[in-house]
């Protein structure tokens, strides 16, 4: 390894109880790609925050370029030459793409912009690491691909020698991905050094040179992509070696949901949809790909009854859907995983035995004459519990206090309790742990089995490729014809999504071939 | 210093947090007593013993928080469900002028049908009144924080009219005071002597039956999910638009009732000093107690001993009274700060 440009030595950081860093040490040479690998809540993006000063590490010492690293102070780190584009990220919408990279690089007291300067300084940044952009255009008019090239751009500008990417391709498409890693082995080529956080094993198997495993908190152990298998990184982050359930073949039955040119106008704020079929059958996965905000939250509240179609038609088990409020779906037999399960799967204050019957509590025997059956309840949330092996120190507790993976654990256990003919599974493992999702991807298999209709809206295209019979991609509103799996690749994939493909020829369907 | 958030809250420091609270209210306020010159210590002996200290001091703190309770349940049920209700001084009127109506002649029952009738009667016509901001909320997103303000005045206001018009006691030498209440329909006293009548009973029962509502039924379960989490609520299928007619038609009903004891328990008859603010102190009743129907009964005990007392301190130490408010006013802002703490721990470094 060459010299190191940052080392991190001893950092160490509890919140409460929780050790989220255990004593970590690091080092990042010049030129080279670190990934640092790891599942939710293994405790990378709380390292990166004390590498960048948002946090103050309860022990240990950073050095960057041989200089100790003061802490807590994110200018400090600015100035030492790192970089940083977080998950979520930190751009002002309302300003052109020229203003964002310039915010806070200017001295206050300057009597005006030296634009024309930095729109020069830009352009060449921009040419000479692939990041195309155009400096005029307001940030919220871009797509979340350019945006991202946005953080990156500004990162640049500032100098930065040591580039930190927090789990930069949730966001992006497989083809914006590549384009993503051609730009960072074009940094690497002029000596910069990228730290690239992820849990997706195939992309830092792409990207990396060396991979650094976090788990609870501490490396658990560091590889050299040459000398490493995909299957040796998952064991290593997980702890155990991890059986991905796979799909069984099953004939599809008859139809559970159809949609039929539905339309939702989306005058209230929220997406729309333009003459959308759709029908899910028994024992089938029908996987809906597309980047995010394409009408994904529209279509999935059309099913969930929280909209009611402007244009159009709603079948349930041949029976057609009107006017029909969440409730009103529930009762015919819709399971509906949300997209967000701390905002609208969980009432977080409230406490797991509550959220449990969140969606039953109406029915006897958990309430009778408007009063509420503690013991039915009781005895129904603790078979849950256990039979959905929900991890909390009791019922009473807030739901708040449970990891990501046990409250979706209780989230799936509302849902299918009641055996729904359809799910609705929406992102149903965003943000999870590979044990969780290997358990999320079971337990959709098991109501697939039992023979319900399954509606997977995913952003995970390995997923979607996983457990989809079919596969349909939305796109500005509007949704391909499925295609069955087999006949789905994920470039084909990849070129609907950005609205090529189906998109571009009508109805025609050749794109996935 | 930084702070950090705690894992659960231990029970014994929602409990305590308040009562903290409290004395450090007390302890910034001897400043003041200080500057005004006076004995810190006595000052607060003859406020305690203002409030609590004899019979007659007790009875009169009792009787203070007899409408505290009912608006502060009001307060406390709105508040849960995010309805922010802070019109409880005018669903108080509204109350009032029910009782009024109906109460001074124009019907007449028996005792024990009587007093339920006129509570009744004033707690529809509170909860009516808190249904047209709700109702703007619901339809058209109105924010109920400004309308139920603002229909506090226009309340008033009515009831100046009616006061100086129609509803005009001919006997009442010219003051602008309504018919007094039939006899059937007064409060009994509780206690010979003293001014404290059956409503504080009534109060207190209303706080059982509050708390009762909120933990153990379906409603209370549907208000409170409503307030934690909106979305995941409605998501979830609970009937949105009906939780929070509910809850407004309850909200308003109890402030109504706080209006029926003033009337029919403590003056007799409706007059334009009905309350000196119970339907805005309800609000800080709400606060220190954390938003629990039984929590309101000593926050409205405490806060009513409070301006009691601060009567007999002004006269017996010559402080302002105006120090009730700033005591109350502090302890407020003391428990909304120990809530912080009850959240998070403070950590050196």
């Amino acid at each position: 390894m060459t010299t190191p440009v940052l080392r991190l030595d001893g950092i160490t950081k509890r919140f409460g109880p929780l050790v989220a860093n255990d004593s970590i040490s690091l080092e990042l040479g010049g030129g080279e790609v670190l990934a640092l690998l790891g599942e939710n809540g293994a405790g990378k993006t709380t390292l990166m925050n004390i590498l960048f000063g948002h946090y103050v590490a309860d022990a240990g010492r950073i050095e960057a370029f041989g200089q100790h690293l003061p802490e807590g102070s994110p200018a400090a780190a600015i100035a030492a030459g790192i970089g940083m584009v977080h998950q979520h990220f930190t751009l002002a919408d309302n300003l052109t793409v020229l203003d964002n990279v310039m915010l806070g690089t200017e001295s206050l007291w300057a009597p005006r912009q030296r634009r024309a300067e930095a729109r020069a300084r830009l352009t060449a940044l921009e040419r000479d690491f692939g990041l195309a952009v155009d400096p005029d255009a307001t940030v919220g008019s871009l797509a979340v691909g350019q945006q991202q090239r946005v953080e990156i751009l500004k990162a640049l500008y500032r100098d930065a020698k040591i580039l930190i990417l927090d789990e930069p391709t949730a966001v992006l498409t497989p083809q914006e991905t590549d384009r993503l890693f051609d730009t960072l082995r074009r940094m690497v080529a002029r000596g910069l050094s990228v730290i690239f956080i992820s849990h997706k094993l195939n992309e830092v198997m792409a990207i990396a040179d060396r991979i650094a495993v976090l788990r609870q908190g501490a490396v658990v152990a560091g590889f050299d992509k040459e000398a490493t298998s995909r299957e040796e990184l998952a064991a290593a982050m997980v702890g155990r070696t991890l059986a991905e359930p796979k799909r069984t073949p099953l004939d599809p039955g008859r139809p559970v949901l159809e949609i039929q040119a539905a339309g939702v106008s989306g005058r209230h704020g929220g997406q729309r949809l333009e003459s959308v079929d759709l029908t899910a059958r028994e024992h089938e996965i029908v996987g809906i790909a597309g980047v995010s905000g394409n009408g994904q939250s529209a279509l999935a509240d059309l099913i969930g009854g929280l909209v009611v179609p402007d244009t159009g038609s709603l079948r349930m088990l041949g029976e057609p859907v009107r006017h029909a409020g969440p409730a009103a779906m529930v009762e015919r037999g819709v399971g509906r995983v949300p997209e967000d399960r701390h905002a609208t799967g969980v009432v977080g204050d409230m406490t797991v035995r509550e959220n449990l019957i969140l969606e039953d509590y109406g029915r006897r025997p958990f309430s009778r004459f408007g009063l509420l059956g503690f013991s039915a309840i009781a005895a129904w949330t603790d078979r849950l519990i256990a039979s959905f092996d929900i991890r909390c120190s009791s019922s009473a507790v807030p739901v708040r206090s449970l990891s990501g993976g046990n409250m979706q654990k209780l989230i799936l256990a509302r849902v299918l309790a009641r055996e729904p003919k359809l799910i609705l599974a929406n992102q149903p493992t965003r943000g999870l742990d590979v044990g969780a999702i290997a358990y999320v991807h079971e337990k959709l298999f098991e109501a697939r089995a039992r023979g319900a209709g399954i509606v997977l809206i995913s952003e995970d295209l390995e997923e979607l490729l996983a457990l989809s019979d079919r596969i349909a991609v939305i796109y500005q509103g509007r949704l391909s014809e499925p295609e069955p799996v087999e006949n789905v690749t994920l470039t084909g994939l990849g070129l609907s999504m950005s609205g090529h493909g189906a998109f571009e020829r009508g109805t025609d369907q050749s794109h996935a071939a | 210093m930084r702070l950090e958030p705690r894992e659960g809250a231990p029970v014994w420091l929602g409990a305590a947090a308040p009562l903290a609270a409290i004395v450090v209210a007390l302890a910034l306020c001897s400043v003041l007593i200080v500057w005004a010159g006076a004995p810190v210590i006595d000052a607060y002996l003859s406020l305690a013993s203002g409030a609590l200290g004899s019979r007659f001091a007790l009875s009169e703190t009792l009787t203070r928080a007899t409408p505290l309770i009912f608006t502060g349940l009001a307060a406390a049920v709105a508040f849960r469900a995010k309805l922010w209700n802070i019109g409880g001084e005018g669903q108080l009127y509204a109350g009032a002028m029910a009782v009024t109506w109906l109460g001074t002649g124009a019907l007449t029952l028996p005792p024990v049908l009587m007093i339920p009738f006129l509570f009744l009667v004033g707690a529809i016509a509170g909860g009516l009144l808190l249904l047209v901001p709700t109702a703007l909320k619901i339809y058209l997103k109105v924010d109920e924080v400004v309308t139920t303000l603002l229909l506090n005045f226009v309340v008033l206001l009515f009831v100046n009219f009616m006061l100086f018009g129609p509803w005009k006691d001919p006997l009442a030498m010219g003051w602008p005071q309504a018919a007094p209440v039939i006899d059937e329909g007064v409060l009994p006293l509780l206690v010979e002597k003293t001014r404290l009548h059956a409503g504080f009973i009534f109060a207190l029962f209303a706080a059982l039956l509050a708390w009762a509502l909120m933990r153990f039924t379906r409603w209370g379960y549907e208000i409170r999910a409503v307030g934690l989490n909106p979305q995941a609520a409605e998501f979830a299928g609970v009937p949105m638009t009906a939780t929070v007619v509910r809850t407004a038609l309850i909200s308003g009903g109890l402030a109504g009732a706080a209006g029926v004891c003033e009337v029919a328990g403590l003056k007799g008859y409706l007059t334009l000093d009905l309350s000196p603010g119970f339907g805005y102190t309800g609000i800080a009743v709400a606060m220190l107690a954390g938003l629990h129907p039984l929590g309101v009964i000593a926050a409205a005990v405490f806060i009513a001993g409070i301006y009691n007392g601060a009567d007999s301190m002004s006269r017996a130490m010559d402080i302002s009274n105006y120090l009730a408010d700033v005591i109350t006013a502090t302890a407020l802002l003391a428990v909304l700060a120990s809530a912080l703490f009850t959240r998070y721990r403070l950590r050196a470094g």
